[in-house]
């Protein structure tokens, strides 16, 4: 009972603030509203009995992508009162929305009795908590996916990087490897001196 | 009973978030931010509905699949926001209906 009062608390908390991400003036209001919607994502993990994602959702989420957003809508020199000029865009949206809703109405209208997938309650790792449920999973079962998603990591972090990165022209840097590579033939003249013969 | 939480719920919780996000995307054509936002807020209501399916099922491995949506959604949002830094100093706004520049 308290649990489904909580969902219902979390769930409207959700929507409300994902309404108000995508209509908010303000990017960093809509930046901050994002966070208040995994934090309340993140509460019906926890509610529907996955804590170990719940967890992990608020560090990547609010932790990381958050903090990205607001680094970049305020890095950025952005006039908001050009950008919330509305575009004819919305009437399509609606239609598109609509389509989408309708769709959605007919699938839970005409929804098949009989339920065709299985309902794997009697498995061998239900006395383990979640985490070592992921855990015994992903080394095992998906390792060479949890392998693809580090690699795809790696990937965004090195395209992040050589995307953002330059060098301008005037900026003196320092060169490494042509520091480190100077030998004593190539930096060092040794002159003989002739004295000349004094009286 | 209105107060058993069952797979409707959640399911009916993440068609919704999709729909606000897929709205989202038409609503801000002007801000390119504002999109990847809407694309976050679609990710987790994919999200949603993996990890409601894993414990309905009692099945993990939706819980697993969920973790490489968050991976995804990470590198996704690093990179489409390195793009748009990029943009932005090149172009200096980042109105979508003037991205205009490959003539595609």
């Amino acid at each position: 009972m308290f649990a489904s009062i909580l969902f219902f608390i979390f769930s409207f908390l959700i929507l409300a603030s994902a309404l108000l991400v995508i209509t908010s003036k303000n990017p960093v209001n809509s930046v901050i509203f994002l966070i208040f919607s995994f934090f309340n994502a993140a509460g019906i993990f926890l509610i529907a009995g996955a804590e170990f994602l719940a967890l992990i959702m608020l560090i990547v989420y609010v932790g990381a992508v958050a903090v990205l957003f607001l680094f970049v809508v305020m890095m950025l020199d952005l006039n908001f009162e050009e950008l919330n000029k509305k575009t004819n865009f919305v009437k399509t949206g609606i239609i598109t929305t609509g389509i989408l809703i309708t769709e959605m109405i007919v699938l839970f209208v005409y929804y098949p009795e009989e339920q065709s997938f299985i309902i794997n309650k009697n498995n061998e790792l239900n006395s383990l908590t979640n985490t070592e449920m992921i855990g015994s999973k992903i080394y095992t079962e998906h390792f060479y996916h949890f392998q693809i998603a580090g690699l795809i990591l790696l990937v965004a972090m090195i395209g992040a990087i050589v995307l953002t990165l330059r060098h301008r022209d005037n900026v003196r840097r320092q060169d490494i490897s042509s520091q480190v590579s100077r030998d004593q033939e190539k930096n060092v003249e040794l002159k003989d001196i002739t004295f000349e013969e004094s009286e | 009973m209105i107060f058993e939480i069952g797979i409707y719920h959640y399911t009916i919780l993440s068609a919704f978030l999709f729909f606000t996000g897929v709205f989202g995307i038409f609503l801000n054509r002007t801000n390119l931010i504002i999109i990847l936002m809407s694309l976050e807020l679609i990710l987790l209501s994919v999200s949603i509905n993996f990890i409601s399916f894993s414990v309905f099922l009692g099945d993990i491995t939706g819980q697993i699949f969920s973790l490489f949506i968050l991976t995804v959604a990470a590198g996704e949002a690093a990179i489409g926001l390195a793009i748009l830094v990029v943009y932005f100093r090149n172009s200096g706004n980042i109105n979508v209906n003037e991205i205009n520049k490959m003539r595609g």
